[in-house]
């Protein structure tokens, strides 16, 4: 589909803005919005570009620059940081070998850090794309990372 | 309808207030000042500060700016907890705050300031973050993110109220700064150079390009010969600046004032205003008697609204008056015209504005603006960066003997001087057009319905023509762009739907009030300030012997031993100009 298709697949209302950017950004492979595409966007919602670039920003699930193929999100709030999350964040970003906020050499990754994902019985938690991973160690951790490699083509 | 009446008490003294009041606006009325960041009067509140909170006995603390009012409500403005909560949470903002105050542009004028100053400030616990770099832009428009307070006040009135939507909050919690749209400069956004959002900033984080050094160079300079002129605006707000009241008018002190700063001709933009006002008013009657399918003419002098326009709606451009701004006239005319009469070489002018606007920044540099052969103004300050040039010289403005401007091309009708404030440009334009259809003189020349601070006036004014019939002339003003925009939208529709539209001339000024209410004008105005602004003007116009351009004797002249006739061969090449079409995202030309 393209981008404009993708766009017009849900009603021209301003209370479908998030879920039209979330759409357009699921279909991007580096994971993050373009400036066609938010104008693409506000065009279609009849909204300023700035509001919408604005809006993209805010929410930190959405990017305005290029992202890995994936966005690892290691949970930094309290409960998931007293069962151990700083730990799991070190051994991210040392196995992935970069600090948050940066990408992979190769594209694949994207590490951020989140705040609490509603998942704190599985403390400590990440999510990958849309999939959540909880009771997190080194080692789960590692195993996590590499299938993620192996199932690049 | 008038809303019922809540009582109220502040700070145990009963008040009566209409409901849907806010309390700050309450605790106003019963005579208590409560400081205030993000709140401006003539902005929707959006509670971002936090300054202005009140305790309201039995609910605790709140912001007042955006907490209505309610029947019997007790509230203290000066509890303890109160003024505790205020002096927290202001030195959480100063500890992120580049506080150079003796070299900010909004030192003295500054909310931050003052009210830091109020609650006796000394010290702030929290560590300040280190390294603040300067400025991020140049352009007109300039940002120092180092101090800005995230009030919101910037990204509203660029928003509601030009309808411009050029600057958003990017980002989220402590990174959050104020930009653009895909976060360009301002000089490449799609800004319009405005400058509200610069007088409506209630600190030094937005300001405007400063030119007073290279005006200081050219005075200084013996082999230049620098000309002045100043927009119909600047004498009703200059004196603010020297502690006047609004709508003071003090043409007589400016000139005065610039005399004394080394101008070597004190001229008047007024003259030009006059001469504006011949060539548009020519052309809005003959597109209007000839049945020209390009109606309404859309005024042309404001050039904030002709970037918006050649951006937003490029698809109305052949309807815009070619007659260029005054100021562009005057700056045209200050290079050929004077320096015959004057018997100076061009090339040795600098011709100077002093302008109540940025955008007039943007227009001067157009490239277009060149029919001279020269750059036709070279320097525009605003009324700040005059009032600026006049304490940094010493030269005591309350002292000063008032002046005439030099008459060749300073003296001026009151239909000029009108030209400063919203419909006057409109009404010295209808006061000249029945001269020109009719032959005949307006016997009441003050045309009320478009004076006022309506966004949008609308009137019919009858027109009688040679052939012995009258012709209904609907007219609508608008100030400020968004309210310029819903006039536009309008005619838009109505050219859609029958390919003609039912105005015939239509002003718009992209600020609100018109010129007394541009960027360039004294800090801390509201729009009742900019009402007392223009009607300083209108008590000039009465003032005045002649209120009609075309009896403007230094007019008459001009036409008659240069220009010839008004929209003459050499008046367009002269004194008119054409419109491009802008991106909209960068705001750059495309054609
Ligand atoms: S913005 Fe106000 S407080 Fe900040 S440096 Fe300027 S004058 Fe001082
Ligand atoms: S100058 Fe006018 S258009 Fe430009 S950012 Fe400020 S308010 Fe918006
Ligand atoms: S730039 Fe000025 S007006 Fe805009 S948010 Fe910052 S402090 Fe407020
Ligand atoms: S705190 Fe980590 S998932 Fe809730
Ligand atoms: S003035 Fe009320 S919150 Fe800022």
């Amino acid at each position: 589909m393209t981008t404009r298709q993708i766009v017009r697949s849900l009603e021209p209302t301003q209370d479908n803005l998030l879920a039209i950017l979330h759409r357009v950004q699921n279909d991007s492979t580096r994971n993050f919005l373009d400036e066609p595409e938010i104008r693409e966007v506000a065009d279609y919602l009849e909204l300023p570009y700035s509001f919408v670039y604005g809006v993209a920003t805010f929410y930190s699930m959405f990017s305005v620059q290029p992202r890995g193929r994936h966005v690892v999100r290691v949970c930094a709030s309290p409960p998931c940081h007293l069962m151990g999350g700083r730990t799991i964040r070190d051994e991210l970003r040392e196995y992935l070998g970069v600090e948050f906020g940066d990408t992979t050499e190769d594209g694949l990754f994207t590490l951020e850090m989140s705040s609490c994902l509603g998942t704190c019985g599985i403390a400590p938690a990440m999510m990958i794309d849309g999939e959540i991973y909880g009771n997190l160690d080194g080692v789960r951790l590692r195993e996590i990372i590499d299938r993620k490699r192996r199932e690049e083509p | 309808m008038d809303a019922r009446d809540v009582s109220l008490t502040i700070n145990g003294v009963g008040v009566k207030v209409p409901e849907g009041t806010t309390i700050l606006q309450a605790a106003r009325t019963a005579g208590y000042e409560v400081p205030s960041l993000c709140f401006h009067p003539d902005l929707k509140p959006n509670g971002t500060c936090g300054m202005c909170v009140v305790e309201i006995e039995g609910v605790g603390v709140r912001r007042s700016c955006c907490t209505p009012i309610g029947e019997g409500m007790r509230v203290q403005t000066n509890t303890p907890r109160v003024m505790d909560t205020r002096r927290t949470l202001i030195e959480l903002i100063l500890a992120d705050h580049a506080a150079d105050c003796p070299i900010c542009d909004k030192h003295g004028k500054c909310d931050l300031q003052r009210i830091g100053q109020d609650l006796g400030i000394r010290e702030i616990r929290m560590p300040a973050k280190e390294g603040y770099s300067r400025r991020s832009d140049g352009g007109i428009v300039l940002r120092d993110p180092n101090k800005c307070i995230l009030c919101n006040r910037c990204v509203s009135v660029c928003t509601e109220v030009q309808g411009v939507a050029n600057l958003t909050r990017i980002g989220r919690g402590y990174h959050t700064k104020i930009g653009t749209a895909f976060d360009l400069t301002i000089e490449d956004s799609v800004c319009v150079n405005c400058g509200q959002c610069v007088v409506y900033c209630p600190v030094g984080a937005l300001s405007s390009r400063d030119d007073t050094r290279e005006v200081r160079r050219a005075l200084a300079d013996s082999r230049k010969h620098v000309v002045v002129q100043e927009a119909p605006a600047i004498r009703a707000a200059l004196g603010e600046e020297f502690g006047l009241p609004p709508g003071t008018v003090v043409s007589g002190r400016m000139h005065a004032a610039l005399r004394k700063l080394g101008f070597d001709r004190v001229f008047d933009t007024n003259f030009a205003a006059d001469v504006c006002i011949l060539e548009e008013g020519t052309e809005v009657v003959e597109r209007i008697v000839s049945g020209s399918p390009d109606l309404p003419v859309i005024t042309s002098c404001s050039p904030g609204w002709i970037k918006f326009m050649e951006t937003f709606y490029p698809g109305l451009r052949r309807l815009v008056s070619s007659a260029k701004s005054p100021q562009q006239m005057f700056g045209a005319l200050a290079k050929t015209y004077y320096p015959r009469e004057a018997g100076l070489d061009p090339a040795e002018i600098v011709s100077v504005s002093v302008m109540p606007c940025t955008a007039k920044k943007f227009e001067a540099d157009r490239p277009e603006m060149r029919s001279s052969g020269f750059k036709d103004v070279d320097f525009v300050l605003t009324t700040r960066e005059l009032a600026r040039m006049i304490k940094e010289s010493g030269i005591r403005f309350e002292d000063l003997e008032e002046a005439p401007a030099d008459e060749l091309m300073g003296s001026y009708t009151g239909a000029a001087t009108i030209f400063g404030a919203t419909g006057g440009v409109m009404e010295a334009a209808l006061r000249t057009a029945y001269h020109l259809v009719t032959g005949g003189e307006l016997e009441n020349v003050d045309i009320l319905p478009v004076r006022g601070m309506e966004g949008v006036k609308e009137a019919v004014v009858p027109l009688p023509l040679p052939d012995g019939g009258t012709l209904e002339l609907k007219v609508a003003v608008a100030h400020g762009l968004g309210n310029a925009r819903r006039i536009l939208d309008r005619i838009q529709a109505q050219l859609a739907a029958t390919g003609k539209s039912d105005y015939h001339f239509v002003e718009i000024m992209a600020c609100p009030g018109g010129c007394v209410g541009g960027g360039g004008q004294p800090f801390g105005s509201t729009l009742g300030t900019r009402e007392e602004r223009g009607s300083g003007l209108y008590g000039e116009d009465r003032s005045l012997r002649s209120r009609k351009s075309h009896e403007n004797p230094a007019v008459q002249r001009l036409y008659e031993t240069f220009l010839g006739s008004p929209c003459s061969e050499k008046a367009h090449h002269l004194l008119h100009t054409g419109y491009g079409q802008r991106e909209r995202v960068h705001g750059r030309s495309v054609d």
